[in-house]
């Protein structure tokens, strides 16, 4: 069968910044982003809905965007920047402005969707600081929740959008941390 | 008009029950710390894949299991003829004598019944490797006639999913109001009404599309096993009772496995299942004694997880002109897929107790017959059988309408329960215990606008606008709070129907609650703790939910038939009452009072008449010091209760869409959705609106965007989410809800439930709205889902035979 | 899912992308914003044994003007596409095609490279560049050569790219002053085109000067409604005129059957998007 004949030149070793934190790994070059933050950095925040890229559920910040990160491979990251739903909340456990309008306005239901909703909602806001309920709508198109029906999840991005525009609060893309190396 | 959820005059703002709390739950979710199965990495795991079917029907040849038992990494292969010890899966209903229940093994042994059936599975150390391996299992299988359509399978000669059991025909089931002593003879009213120039009969048949409940999260599986005790994690609505269904089948003893529904992202009846994969995992974790996981594709659970509806309504109804019905005769084809899961052939069944909707009909008649197709079962989904027969009544009134030239929303109201009339005795045999169709629906007609959007109709059709304008209505109740276990009984269910609480009083003041409904996203943290807060006088901060682990909330029915709140509180609402009946007399004896004159009043137990109080928080202590108590007494607090409803409970509602219909492209755009729910008394308004609108969206996609296909050859077309339709946050309007309260009469908190509303009413609201813009141009009908191309096609038809007509 | 093992290859210039080509032999595959080819990995519907990263080379995401050329990057991604202020300015077409494609996440990483190597017969920007009378820069073992997007695409999922050649750059002549409009029709907001229909026109004194109409998922590869420019060439601007042009886009071609629609459907639609597609590119309401 494909792929097992063939001799392997093998593990890869990569380097992202996950969080705010500098991990390195070795991984098979067909190992998802998605699985390497699982799997390998333990960072299960982000989650797997699909294997076509339609539910979003593994969103994160690539370089301070979003991107589904089951559609992206380890390699592919190698040197880059990854923000995830575990590294925007305060380390003391204050919620982002975000994560806040989503609990203020019952935008989640099992949670499952939730992490990929934040996380793109933070690159909808910074492309799109104050947007239209229309807007919003078509920037989560991407974004599957079979819970909510949506109109929370609308709600709280809106909310979150007015929160932003009166505070300064950074996200923590924007936060420098402390850069430590850390292998897994 | 309001377009919040409204709160009952009664329900003082001092109280927790009607507050808008926020989740309890949220911050974990929020933040990624959620506990999914998935996230679960045991030391010493193993992964499995499985091999599964590509065929709908076929005999198992032979299977070559070498190459991939000698790949690296590989722990174990293993077909069903490897597994002689495993058991066949569990059916919870036997709903008829004639029932014919085909063996589902957690392995294939001998054949396969549809795509996706299991033959094989690989252990691996990692899943990558499991799934390498199971490529190079060899199977070798000679491809048997499948039958897909549930019609055909009727048909003489079709080929036979189960040949052993010499039929397609699953089951039988009837009812009928003369039987019931509920009514008169349907057959003789259908005629009579023929013969009647005063009467209208009208014949449809409808069709209800197979859909899949869509949750989120895939199933995932993690057995750890230990000669003493086995824990398995599982992504199931339904921890208790499969703990019981597995001990029932499999190799294991009940008090020997626990099983932990840990986070769950999302079930919607979808993972109400005792699945071949749960057991799979459980038998190869016994086999390995060593942690095994599984975690299914999107695209395996689209071909393994129980799909839903998929029903052949033919329907009668007769009626006088004036619009009063007469008699009303359902005839279902219910399609069950190649097995039985543990509701799939009582899932049709639920809707005979529901055609009837909210309507007085004095004569009426239900029959099913279940068949059986080369497809994944069917099952549960958000409503199980009453949207199903929501949707054939809902569709049939406007039909009458239609028919007899009379507004939709009037036919209904000839015929609905009038306040005065509750309880009523309905002609399905259930009694609705309260409600007020005449209120929740003049409030929706009213934020609706509705006389404005019917002249706007009428304008469009009269400058035949491109864009035509459907009003679509749905009065509808909704059979919720499963169940009165009594009933159970009587339609030879296999368990119960009750609901189990504890409550465990700290010695610090704090309130464990454990219930045994399962949340699996439905909010049960901070509505429990809202009731608790309000029996007890404890703040609701200081109240946590345990539920969803066999060994830690011992005892439960879990979650689903919207019966959380309204069976699963009133558990907890009893287990509080036992305590405050516990605390009470070692208040007294603290407050240096007799029992009798002691009494308690938010949080303090007073001594009548007197300024002399303790609260809550110090018996707490004191019980736990147990230092000064009643001679005697069990210095305890804690408490149980086990809560078995008398009756279900009935919420209601109107629910209106105006919705466009482009007659160029056939695109259905939702304009405006309103709808009043009556759900009885409001524990949490913003949870309630989360509900109805997520139910909603489900039952927009159902009507709009969904289906399961499968070909003639029985391939699943639709296995992924880029060809089963999903509705996006743009594909779904903004709803407008508002909320009208007759309280429950059947449990004293009043409440009804709130769970299925959303995918009751919105197919029938939708369908109907369509139907309304599109009848004017001869358009009959339109199956579900009303696609653009299904619908442009259904103008194109009844154009093409209008031309005919007058050409 | 997870895809089959392969290998993993990131060459810093196109002669090495190239030869690593070559080298791989039948079974190498390069990816490029991997929106289209992770999905068909994960499910296992192709098993490369190789994959030739095109992220580490210079050059590819650059967008510049070569004479009245518009020259884009292959690695160039929708979202530059559909934001970038060049592309607006001078082939508006293509940024609101690649506007429409997939979601925001998809056209973050999405390259136009890749999707027009990539060719599925309902992909937007096959349409547009074709609309544009684009061409693409191919690099392989014999040179570079430039491919009119008519020859470019040959059928389903076959475009003039060969096994061992890289898509590096799409040429578009400047449309700068023409109205366009992109109409897609979907069944979910989600999906890919049933059909969806390009438009571009050259307006000038009330009178269409030159009319472009391409569409997406009418048939193996994206299609020109020749007789629908014919008929719009030195014609006034107005409504009727539009609509009965447009009317036509569907005429002679055959288009594919699905759940989302049939042949005779999307031939209808055709029309539909076309006349739509039309007015808003002519600005006639
Ligand atoms: C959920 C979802 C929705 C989508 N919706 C749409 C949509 O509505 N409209 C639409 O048009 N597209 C859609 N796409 C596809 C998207 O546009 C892809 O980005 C595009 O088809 C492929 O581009 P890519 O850069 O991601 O290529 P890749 O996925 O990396 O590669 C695709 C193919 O092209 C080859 N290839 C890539 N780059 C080159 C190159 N420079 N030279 C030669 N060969 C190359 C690869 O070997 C591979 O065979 C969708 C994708 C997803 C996952
Ligand atoms: S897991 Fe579904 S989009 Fe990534
Ligand atoms: S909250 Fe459950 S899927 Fe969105």
């Amino acid at each position: 069968m494909a792929g097992l004949s063939h001799m392997r030149s093998g593990m890869v070793s990569v380097s992202v910044t996950v969080d705010g934190v500098r991990r390195t790994a070795d991984v098979e070059p067909r190992t998802l982003l998605v699985h390497l933050l699982r799997e390998q950095f333990g960072r299960v925040g982000t989650v797997i809905g699909c294997e076509t890229s339609n539910c979003g559920a593994c969103t994160v910040l690539l370089d301070g965007v979003s991107v589904k990160s089951c559609s992206v491979l380890a390699v592919q990251a190698d040197g880059a920047t990854v923000d995830t739903i575990q590294g925007l909340a305060a380390p003391d456990g204050t919620l982002h402005p975000i994560q806040q309008a989503f609990h203020e306005n019952h935008g989640l239901q099992c949670g499952y969707c939730t992490p990929g909703m934040v996380m793109r909602t933070v690159s909808l806001l910074q492309e799109n600081p104050d947007p239209t309920e229309d807007e919003v709508r078509a920037g989560l198109k991407g974004n599957l929740c079979r819970c909510t029906g949506y109109q929370g999840i609308v709600k709280a991005v809106q909310a979150a959008a007015a929160a932003l525009s009166t505070s300064a609060t950074s996200t923590s893309a924007e936060r420098t941390h402390a850069a430590s190396e850390v292998t897994s | 008009m309001t377009t919040a959820p409204e709160i009952a005059p009664e329900q003082t703002p001092e109280r927790e029950v009607g507050k808008a709390r926020l989740r309890k739950e949220d911050h974990r979710l929020l933040t990624g710390r959620t506990r999914w199965t998935d996230n679960l990495n045991l030391p010493g795991m193993v992964h499995l894949a499985l091999v599964r079917s590509p065929f709908a029907h076929a005999r198992i040849v032979s299977i070559d299991t070498s190459q991939a038992t000698a790949a690296d990494g590989v722990v174990g292969v293993w077909t069903g003829e490897d597994l002689p010890e495993q058991g066949a899966m569990p059916i919870a209903w036997t709903v008829s004598e004639d029932l014919k229940v085909p063996s589902l093994l957690p392995l294939s042994v001998g054949s396969v019944k549809h795509v996706g059936d299991v033959v094989a599975v690989v252990a691996a150390t990692t899943q990558a490797a499991a799934l390498d391996a199971a490529e190079l299992v060899d199977v070798d299988y000679e491809e048997l006639p499948a039958v897909v359509d549930p019609l055909a399978a009727l048909e003489e000669g079709s080929p036979l999913v189960h040949p052993d059991l010499g039929t397609n025909v699953c089951a039988t089931w009837g009812m009928d109001s003369v039987t019931l002593g509920t009514g008169g003879n349907v057959e003789e009213a259908i005629s009579a009404a023929e013969n009647d120039p005063d009467q209208v009969v009208i014949r449809r048949t409808l069709r209800q599309n197979r859909i899949t409940p869509g949750f989120i999260e895939p199933r995932s599986i993690v057995v750890d096993p230990t000669a003493e005790q086995v824990t398995m994690w599982s992504a199931t609505q339904v921890p208790h009772i499969l703990r019981i269904l597995l001990a029932m089948t499999q190799p294991i003893e009940e008090h020997r496995l626990r099983v932990i529904a840990p986070d769950v992202g999302g079930g919607f009846g979808g993972k109400l299942q005792a699945t071949a994969e749960e057991a799979l995992v459980l038998l190869i974790a016994l086999r390995l004694q060593t942690p095994v996981k599984y975690t299914e594709t999107r695209n395996e659970s689209m071909q393994s997880a129980h799909h839903a509806r998929d029903q052949i309504q033919r329907l009668t109804l007769a009626a006088r002109r004036d619009g009063t019905i007469t008699a009303f005769d359902v005839d279902l084809i219910a399609d069950m897929g190649a097995y039985l899961g543990i509701l799939t052939a009582g899932i049709p069944l639920l809707g005979g107790f529901m055609f009837n909707g909210i309507y007085k009909i004095p004569a009426y008649r239900f029959f099913c017959t279940d068949v059986f197709t080369n497809k994944v079962m069917t099952d549960a989904y958000r409503g199980a059988g009453k949207p199903e027969a929501t949707f054939g009544i809902e569709r049939m009134m406007d039909e009458l309408a239609a028919e007899l030239g009379m507004d939709p929303i009037e036919v209904r109201r000839r015929n609905w329960i009038k306040p005065g009339e509750f309880p009523y005795a309905t002609v399905a045999g259930l009694t609705y215990d309260s409600g007020n169709y005449d209120q929740a629906t003049d409030t929706a007609l009213e934020m609706f606008r509705y006389e404005e959007l019917r002249a706007e109709q009428a304008r469009r059709r009269e400058s035949n606008d491109p864009v035509q304008l459907g009003i679509g209505v749905c009065t509808f109740v909704e059979l919720s709070g499963l169940a009165p276990s009594r009933v159970l009984g009587s339609l030879n269910y296999g368990s119960g129907g009750w609901e189990h609480a504890s409550i465990r009083m700290l010695p610090t003041g704090k309130v464990e609650v454990v219930s045994g409904a399962t949340p699996h996203g439905q909010g049960h943290a901070t509505a429990f703790a809202q009731l608790v807060s309000d029996e007890l006088g404890v703040p609701f901060e200081d109240i946590i939910l345990i539920a969803g682990d066999t060994a830690s909330s011992h005892k439960g029915m879990d979650t689903y038939g919207s019966r959380s709140l309204v069976v699963g509180g009133m558990a907890i609402v009893g287990a509080a009452r036992k305590v405050v009946a516990k605390a009470l007399p070692i208040a007294a004896h603290l407050l240096e009072a007799s029992p009798e004159d002691v009494e308690f009043r938010t949080g303090r137990f007073e001594v009548k008449g007197t300024d002399s109080s303790v609260s809550m928080t110090e018996v707490m202590l004191h019980t736990w010091l147990c230092h000064n108590l009643p001679d005697g007494l069990e210095p305890n607090l804690d408490s149980d209760y086990t809560f078995d409803p008398e009756n279900f409970s009935f919420p209601t509602g109107t629910h209106l869409a105006a919705v466009e219909v482009d007659t160029e492209t056939g695109r259905v755009h939702v304009r405006d959705y309103v709808c009043v729910q009556d759900v009885g008394v409001i524990v949490n308004p913003l949870i309630v609106d989360g509900q109805v609108q997520g139910g909603l969206s489900q039952g927009i996609g159902q009507a709009l965007f969904e289906e399961i296909l499968y070909d003639e050859d029985g391939q699943l077309k639709s296995g992924t989410l880029a060809d089963y339709y999903l509705p996006s946050a743009v594909d779904v309007p903004h709803y407008r809800t508002a909320y009208t309260v007759t309280e429950a009469t059947t449990n004293t908190l009043g409440v009804k439930a709130v769970g299925e509303t959303g995918t009751t009413a919105a197919p029938p609201a939708i369908v109907n709205g369509v139907l309304d813009a599109l009848r004017p141009l001869g358009v009959p009908d339109v199956t579900m889902p009303l696609t653009p191309v299904k619908v442009w096609s259904a103008i194109q038809q009844a154009r093409g035979s209008q031309e005919e007509v007058t050409g | 899912m997870r895809p089959v093992d392969f290998d993993y290859a990131a060459p810093e210039d196109i002669a090495g992308v190239v030869q690593a080509l070559v080298d791989g032999g039948d079974d190498a595959k390069i990816i490029s914003g991997g929106q289209s080819l992770m999905p068909v990995l994960r499910m296992r519907m192709a098993a490369p044994e190789l994959l030739v990263d095109l992220r580490k080379v210079d050059g590819l995401r650059e967008i510049r003007q070569e004479g009245s050329e518009l020259v884009i990057g292959a690695m160039v991604t929708h979202h530059t596409l559909a934001t970038d202020p060049l592309v607006a300015e001078h082939a508006g077409l293509l940024a609101q095609a690649a506007a429409t494609i997939g979601d925001a996440q998809i056209r973050y990483r999405g390259t136009i490279g890749g999707a027009l190597a990539h060719a599925d017969p309902a992909g937007d920007l096959g349409a547009a560049v074709l609309a544009l009378d684009g061409s693409v820069d191919i690099v392989g073992p014999a040179g570079e050569r430039t491919v009119g997007a008519a020859e470019f695409f040959q059928d389903y999922f076959t475009t003039a790219v060969g096994e061992d050649d890289v898509a590096v750059a799409v040429r578009i002549p400047s449309h700068a002053g023409w109205g366009s409009c992109y109409e897609k029709f979907t069944v979910v907001a989600q999906a890919w085109a049933v059909v969806a229909v390009g438009a571009t026109l050259r307006i000038a004194d009330g009178v269409i000067q030159e009319a472009k109409v391409a569409m997406a998922n009418m048939g193996p590869t994206p299609l020109r409604a020749s007789q629908v420019e014919a008929a719009l060439a030195g014609a006034a601007v107005d409504a009727g005129t539009l609509d009965a042009a447009g009317s036509r886009a569907g005429e002679g071609t055959n288009p594919p059957e699905d759940s989302a629609g049939t042949p005779e459907y999307r031939r209808h639609l055709a029309g539909v998007l076309a006349r739509r597609a039309l007015r808003s590119a002519a600005g006639v309401e």
